[in-house]
């Protein structure tokens, strides 16, 4: 559906009399709809596959891997501030790979929480393959830690004790 | 779109309804996350984000105060703000949660038992939960439980996990069976050394066969008077975000050697080698280290009981009053295996002490109450800082005490902020 809207052709015969133009749009609009069922097609066959074709017990990674292709649609989400409102998660290079990578198993709150370099993000990776089931990330790992270390990593030092901060000030009544 | 044969996407073993439940859900998932569902916690949320998906499994903040602080939804994670922990007997209402899988469903108290096993039973056995409350003498204590990485969020570099602040403990009134009377009816070996629990909550990644955390303690703690299998928190069934219907309760080490939903003892002849047993988890360096510092894993070491700490729940931090007022300040403190002997508080950050009233714990491992009053002759904006010292003359320290890999046992001194006029 995205790319149809991307594409300024698929509108404009219909507010245009001529009908080789139109027969254009048609036939623009007929073969984006077939890529559409195409794709469709080939994502049903994929599961079908993995269905069929199993050593039992091997891996865990498939169910998460399932989700995470679910979850892999085109992002048309809200951005508030850059972040997307829906997880909080900045919006930038790296954005939907990391959206559909990681939230599949816990939410986008485990990573907010957390500051790494490069270097820590891809130890917590390492650690969430070896004991968690994540799977391995491929040619999409440097993606991912590259985002991750950019809005990410550890803000300056803190010092042994940092002043409060954010005190609500309340007049103590008894 | 991932190729098959680079990624190792094989399935395991799984029944065809349960992929389509799965399904199902992400579905929902991402339906909810274009619609955007209900934003119902978002105050407490961390910093920009909403909660998505908060039908996947039971809502942990039902009955909880909505002033409690959501670190995470999925898992759930939510911690208390200091003055909430005002009461001497935490209410269900305040009490953190600390999960590492999902909450189960479906819990079937009426059918639950439990499994004793292991190289160091006599032989296996297996218990109805009405044989536990019907045939061994209950116990009731209130015990201090406290996530070992309470207050990880003090840590510099930055340390991996929820990034907890003050509010990851509580102290409860716990109503079970000893866990000793219970290894005597099942008949242990000589050669016992460890027990393990398992529990019921399902991984993060779906996968039913892998249990999602699986600690325990050594026998000589497992063999405490105060080490229960409880059935009932404050008079109540333990809600089920606490581990209905059944859990561990081991007072004063870190709250996760007390297991939920549990269904499974082991009896190990050796250290247990369950989940979040080993590796980094809730261990601490066998020697002090520089901050960042990699630590190899066999110069880790189990934690066991919890350093001494205190917390001021009254005031509430940021109270303002007039100079002629005398404040009167109250709060806990507690010390793991052993008591506090001692709480000071300091107006002037740290160099002068002022030794507060204490109370006597009501029974080993609870948390002990302490209040003093102060007056402020000159108005301005002051730090009260609290400070305990347990009965071996260790105190808590007013910076954040030593780095460590996982960021735990940060026991520096609470403080609030107050004005005065
Ligand atoms: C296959 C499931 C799965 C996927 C996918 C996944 N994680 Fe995790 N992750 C886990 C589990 C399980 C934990 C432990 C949760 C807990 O203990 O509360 C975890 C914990 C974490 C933590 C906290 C680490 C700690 O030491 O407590 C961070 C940070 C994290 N994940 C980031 C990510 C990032 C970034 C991605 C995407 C690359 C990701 N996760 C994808 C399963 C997953």
């Amino acid at each position: 559906m995205k790319e149809k809207d991307k594409n300024p052709k698929t509108n404009k015969p219909l507010s245009n009399p001529n009908t080789q133009q139109l027969f254009k749009g048609l036939l623009v609009g007929v073969a984006g709809l077939v890529a559409v069922l195409m794709i469709l097609l080939a994502a049903v066959m994929f599961f079908a596959f993995y269905d069929g074709s199993v050593e039992p017990g091997t891996a865990v990674a498939s169910d998460s891997s399932i989700e995470s292709k679910l979850n892999n649609e085109p992002f048309n989400g809200e951005v508030v501030d850059g972040k997307d409102v829906a997880t909080g998660l900045v919006v930038g290079d790296g954005f939907e790979l990391v959206r559909t990578t990681c939230t599949g198993c816990h939410s986008s709150a485990i990573i907010l929480q957390n500051r790494f370099t490069r270097e820590g993000w891809k130890a917590k990776i390492v650690w969430m393959q070896e004991t968690q089931g994540l799977w391995d990330l491929g040619e999409n790992e440097p993606a991912i830690l590259d985002y991750l270390a950019t809005h990410y990593s550890p803000e300056p030092p803190k010092g042994r004790r940092v002043p409060l901060r954010d005190i609500q000030w309340y007049e103590l009544k008894n | 779109m991932a190729k098959p044969g680079k990624h190792q996407l094989t399935k395991r073993e799984q029944s065809p309804k349960n992929r389509r439940d799965f399904l199902r859900k992400s579905i929902l998932t991402t339906i909810s996350a274009v619609l955007g569902a209900d934003i119902v916690h978002a105050a407490t949320m961390p910093d920009g984000y909403v909660p998505v998906v908060l039908s996947q499994e039971p809502d942990a903040m039902k009955g909880k105060n909505p002033e409690m602080i959501i670190r995470s939804d999925r898992p759930w994670n939510v911690e208390a703000r200091p003055h909430q922990l005002d009461d001497a007997v935490t209410p269900f209402e305040h009490i953190f949660i600390r999960n590492n899988g999902l909450i189960p469903e479906d819990i079937d108290a009426s059918n639950w038992t439990l499994t004793i096993s292991g190289e160091s039973v006599q032989q296996e056995k297996t218990y109805r939960l009405s044989d536990l409350k019907n045939n061994f003498k209950p116990y009731t204590y209130r015990l201090v439980l406290e996530c070992g990485g309470n207050g990880r969020a003090g840590f510099y570099p930055p340390t991996a996990g929820n990034q907890w602040e003050e509010g990851a403990v509580f102290c409860s009134e716990w109503t079970g069976v000893r866990l000793k009377d219970l290894l005597q009816d099942v008949g242990i070996k000589p050669d016992a050394e460890y027990i393990g629990y398992y529990g019921v909550d399902r991984h993060l990644n779906g996968d039913a066969s892998k249990p999602v955390i699986s600690r325990g303690v050594p026998i000589s703690k497992a063999m405490q008077d105060e080490t229960l299998l409880a059935w009932s928190l404050n008079g109540q069934d333990i809600p089920l975000a606490h581990g209905f219907p059944l859990r561990m309760v081991c007072g004063g080490w870190p709250a996760s050697t007390s297991g939920k939903w549990i269904n499974k003892l082991v009896v190990r002849n050796k250290e247990h080698d369950g989940e979040k047993m080993t590796g980094d988890s809730y261990r601490m360096p066998k020697y002090p280290v520089a901050p960042g510092d990699m630590v190899p894993d066999e110069d880790m070491a189990i934690i066991e009981s919890m350093p001494v700490k205190s917390l001021i729940t009254f005031p509430k931090s940021g109270a303002m009053f007039d100079r002629s007022k005398k404040l009167a300040i109250r709060g806990h403190a507690w010390a793991g295996e052993f008591e506090v002997a001692q709480v000071q508080v300091s107006v002037d950050f740290g160099a002068s002490w002022k030794t507060c009233a204490l109370k006597k714990p009501a029974n080993r491992l609870a948390w002990q109450q302490w209040s003093t009053d102060l007056m402020f002759s000159q108005p301005g904006y002051y730090e009260i800082w609290a400070k305990a010292t347990d009965s071996q003359g260790i105190s808590q320290p007013m910076v954040i005490p030593g780095w460590n890999p996982k960021g735990y046992l940060n026991n520096a001194c609470h403080r609030i902020a107050v004005k005065v006029r």
